[in-house]
């Protein structure tokens, strides 16, 4: 087996770890849900009886509320994590998998692993992971679990058998420390932008089902229930998205400084530099909208959405459909 | 862009936002970006713009002047252009764009002539210059400038501003702890300013201020206390000054870029080996400048292309991608003397103050033509245009100046640098970049080329309608096959062509833009000013501590706080409240406080204190109890 192959293997193994991690992170949530359910049905049955308790006001938000150690205190034992923490395990070494493969990649070419599209999906998934278990050591997380270990896996699983090229060396225009820091960077802001996607369309959904959505209302989405109140969701990807906004500031600029080298001249309006300029104006709307007085919460969320949306266009219909100076994918005969 | 959220909070009552230093009470701070009023609140003054007008009655032209100035300033028309702009610059990456791609624009404009023709008029075939993308971006940066002139204005005088009085209250804040201590109120207050400003003296970390309150009555249900010492802090200026340095740099930005436009030259020329060029606008293939170019302004050296080398992928994985590309290259200074150097695509050449780019390569095949009287009709190099990864590259060879009598002659073909010949020998391709096995594939056309009319004709196309091509007895286009070093006849007794070598030619850019600097400089002032802004804690924090003697509530028997403290008292004891408050959510203001705790003489957790809270809905908190 060649070093290229063990890379290739190392990924479906990463996959596969992801895929179980994905299931355990579901159990977790459905037996959060489970939980939530008995203590209303609790709280519901000691009203009835006239029995109130200190417990009363701790139902929304139930496992990660602020109050949420109060209130298993108080009525039980607190539900069995078991599953999330198998969950959390797995991701670590998918993970560490998918980083090994990252790297035999590297090795397999003989140079930085992030030249051309499939290589992009690998380190932005292992990126997403990452911050994903950086977040997940500093506080509780693990309900973005069942999230970005699914995107992650779909992303590897497309990236093996849609944009998979084989190892090799790159044209001169890539040959440069400039595709390390560049597209280092832009990976790196992708992958933080699909965290916090994810956070977002959960502040989205958690809030509608709140407001009384009818179609959220079902019995099959009460798993939000034990997801963070809104308001936490939307501080934890306002959070992400400026540390992601930041780093794409870089990438637009590191890529001026890199075009000013290579083609001559900072800013051409190529096809990706379009679309990376789009993607950073929605960005800086929605920063903006934070601020502003009737589209916070729930409106700036949706920036969000439209933002990431335009991160995967950028990514995908740029690199296939469009004709750029961008073209890097390898998948096509543009050179 | 005005911060709305400086008029009042969206919810709940307004009074605490709008009147001066009652704000510092309301814990009610909303989450904010980069935007951030909190010094306007701060400095005592009432805030400079009076409320919302949405709709302001006929004031006449004044008024609807300053109505619509209102709004071209407020966020959410700032928000609208934002969005307005990323749709405007959408079509420019779908349709064909003029100065990116003249050629393709001409054939969408051949494949829709009526769509076409409206888009083009509407300015869609070069979106970035067009009125409609211009009237947004310049709106939005008046907007923005219309926001940000007032705001900085505000921030220079804030700069100055003192940290906000101690409220009375500690408990209505999210994160807020009571301990009591041993040490004296005076030792309280010094450990606490001395952990607040930090240990950079020039950049303290806090801004601090230490004052002394008097003994307070019982009211309502405040306890009454006695006389306290008090510590109050205020960080994070440099949030305000980061927002400012990211828009205002943002404004430096567009200037630098725009003076570029006008300052900057362009020339491009394709340059075979043993040849040069002389650095003036003469000798490029194409020039373009901007409005206050010079042509005297052009430094006088010249360049000679002494070799070219290419490297290609041999391997089965990437066949034939290009690997490397190095121009030897020899320059003449005006002075006269001259020194070898290279140019490679990412190194650019620095020469006469201005950038020579690699832009491209290819094959120049020199060739000769003969007309039927044996005379020299043509004789050059003539470059080629490689259409793939395997240099199939096409040209067209045109010879005007034929003896007199004779037709003109054009040939059009391609080259392949390595020929390979399909079985049955009509056919042939390139099977490799590198000139192994070199050969021309011509067409041969007969007539009057056109180019004594006087008009500009591409020299990479040949306007067939009105030439004859030679076919042969069959009817089939006769293909004349040309390798190095061969003479072969042209059909019908025309002349001969012979293939005397194959140079390669390099294209090369050079560029001057004297913008390129402040452009670099304006980017990273505008990263820097983002980090700041986005990652400097807002926060204050305050401190109130008094001596109370052990056992006996505050209200029963006050004793006098800046009495020095008397720490070898049994009886008495000094209670510590702290208080934080953070703008927008803060993770880390809980570790602010703890740390400032942690810092005081003497504190101890006792039944009383360790009190420390945590309500901020900006904070999930961190709980793993069954990890």
């Amino acid at each position: 087996m060649t070093v290229a192959e063990l890379s290739q293997d190392l990924v479906w193994a990463a996959a596969t770890a992801l895929t179980v991690a994905l299931v355990a992170f579901a159990i977790d949530l459905s037996r959060l849900t489970k939980q939530h359910d008995d203590r209303e049905a609790e709280l519901a049955s000691r009203e009835r009886t006239g029995a109130l308790t200190a417990a009363v006001g701790t139902s929304s938000g139930a496992a990660y509320g602020p109050d949420a150690a109060g209130a298993g205190a108080t009525t039980e034992a607190p539900v069995s994590r078991k599953a999330a923490n198998i969950g959390i395990s797995l991701t670590w070494l998918g993970a560490g998998l998918l980083l090994i493969a990252i790297v035999t990649r590297g090795i397999a070419a003989g140079r930085t692993p992030w030249a051309n599209m499939y290589e992009f999906t690998l380190v932005g998934s292992f990126v997403a992971l990452a911050v994903f278990l950086g977040v997940s050591t500093r506080r509780d997380v693990r309900f973005l679990g069942s999230f970005v270990t699914g995107l992650a896996t779909l992303f590897l699983v497309l990236a093996q058998n849609v944009f998979f090229i084989a190892a090799t060396g790159v044209q001169p225009a890539l040959q440069s420390y400039w595709l390390v820091l560049h597209v280092g960077v832009a990976i790196t802001a992708t992958g933080i932008f699909t965290v916090a996607f994810v956070t977002s369309v959960l502040q989205l959904l958690r809030d509608s089902r709140e407001a009384g959505s009818a179609v959220l209302g079902a019995r099959g989405w009460r798993w939000l229930d034990s997801t963070p109140t809104p308001t936490q969701l939307e501080a934890l990807s306002f959070r992400l998205n400026s540390v992601a906004f930041v780093l794409w500031t870089f990438t637009l600029i590191g890529g001026a400084i890199w075009a000013e080298h290579a083609w001559g001249r900072y800013w051409g309006w190529d096809p990706k530099e379009v679309w990376s300029f789009v993607v950073w104006i929605v960005y800086a709307a929605y920063l903006h909208a934070r601020t502003t007085r009737g589209w916070s919460g729930r409106r700036a969320a949706y920036f969000v959405v439209v933002g990431y949306a335009c991160v995967l266009f950028n990514f995908t219909g740029v690199n296939l459909i469009f004709n750029g100076k961008h073209s890097y994918s390898g998948l096509d005969s543009t050179t | 862009m005005r911060d709305e959220t400086t008029e009042g909070p969206a919810t709940g009552p307004t009074a605490g936002q709008a009147s001066g230093s009652a704000s510092t009470e309301d814990p009610r701070y909303r989450p904010e970006g980069i935007h951030d009023a909190f010094v306007e609140g701060s400095t005592g003054r009432p805030g400079e713009r009076p409320g919302p007008a949405p709709t302001v009655p006929a004031l006449g032209w004044k008024g609807t002047l300053r109505w619509t100035w209102r709004q071209l300033t407020s966020m959410r028309v700032a928000l609208m252009l934002l969005m307005l702009l990323a749709v405007a610059a959408v079509p420019g990456s779908v349709l064909p764009q003029r100065p990116q791609d003249p050629a393709a624009v001409l054939r969408y404009l051949q494949d829709h002539p009526t769509a076409g023709e409206w888009l083009d008029r509407l300015g869609f075939f070069d979106v970035y210059s067009s009125v409609w993308f211009s009237a947004i971006y310049l709106l939005l940066f008046v907007s923005l400038v219309g926001c940000i002139l007032p705001r900085t204005h505000a921030h220079l005088q804030a700069l100055g501003a003192r940290p906000p009085r101690t409220p009375r209250r500690f408990e209505r804040f999210g994160v807020h702890a009571r301990v009591v201590t041993d040490a004296a109120p005076d030792a309280v207050v010094e450990a606490a300013a001395h952990h607040l400003r930090g240990r950079v003296r020039w950049l303290p970390t806090f801004r601090v201020e230490t004052r002394v309150e008097e003994p307070l009555a019982a009211r309502g249900s405040t306890p009454a206390r006695p006389a306290a010492r008090t510590v109050a802090a205020e960080r994070g200026y440099l949030r305000e000054t980061g927002n400012l340095v990211f828009h205002l740099s943002l404004v430096g930005l567009l200037i630098a870029v725009a003076l570029g436009q006008l300052l900057h030259y362009r020339g491009q020329a394709i340059v075979t080996e043993g040849r040069g060029f002389a650095n003036a606008v003469v000798d490029y293939d194409t020039f373009e400048n901007g409005a206050w170019f010079r042509p005297s302004s052009l430094v006088p050296f010249s360049m000679t292309l002494d070799s070219f080398e290419a490297e290609f992928s041999q391997d089965a994985l990437a066949f034939a991608q290009s690997r490397d590309f190095t121009a030897h290259v020899t320059v003449r200074d005006p002075g006269g003397d001259s020194h070898p150097e290279t140019i490679k695509v990412n190194h650019p050449l620095t020469a006469g103050g201005a950038k020579i780019y690699l832009q491209g390569n290819g094959y120049a095949p020199e060739v000769t033509v003969r007309d039927a009287d044996g005379e020299v009709a043509f004789s050059g190099r003539v470059p080629f245009l490689p259409e793939d990864t395997m240099y199939t590259s096409q040209g067209v060879i045109k010879v005007p100046d034929v003896s007199p009598g004779l037709d003109q002659i054009g040939l059009v073909g391609s080259l392949l640098p390595t020929a390979e010949l399909s079985e049955d020998g009509t056919t042939a391709r390139s099977v490799y970049p590198q000139p192994l096995n070199p050969l021309l594939v011509l067409e041969v056309y007969s007539g009057d080329l056109g180019l004594d009319e006087g008009l500009p004709q591409n020299v990479y196309r040949l306007d067939t309608e009105d030439l004859d091509a030679a076919v042969d007895d069959a009817g089939e286009r006769v293909k004349l096959l040309v390798a190095p070093g061969e003479t072969v006849d042209l059909p019908d007794g025309t002349g001969t062509i012979t293939f005397e070598s194959l140079p390669r030619y390099v294209a090369l850019d050079l560029r001057h833009d004297p913008s390129l600097t402040w452009v670099l400089v304006f980017a990273l002032g505008a990263l820097g000013g983002l980090a700041v802004s986005l990652f400097t804690p807002r926060r204050r924090v305050w401190v109130r501590t008094w001596r109370e003697d052990d056992g006996t509530g505050p209200e029963t028997r006050p004793t006098a706080a800046d009495d020095g403290g008397d720490r070898s008292s049994p009886a008495g004891r000094t209670v510590v409240e702290v208080a934080g408050l953070a703008r927008g959510d803060d993770a880390g203001l809980q570790g602010q406080v703890d740390s400032l705790l942690a810092a005081l003489p003497g504190v101890a957790p006792s039944t009383e204190g360790d009190l420390t809270h945590q309500t901020s809905p900006g904070e999930p908190g961190r709980r793993k109890a069954d990890r």
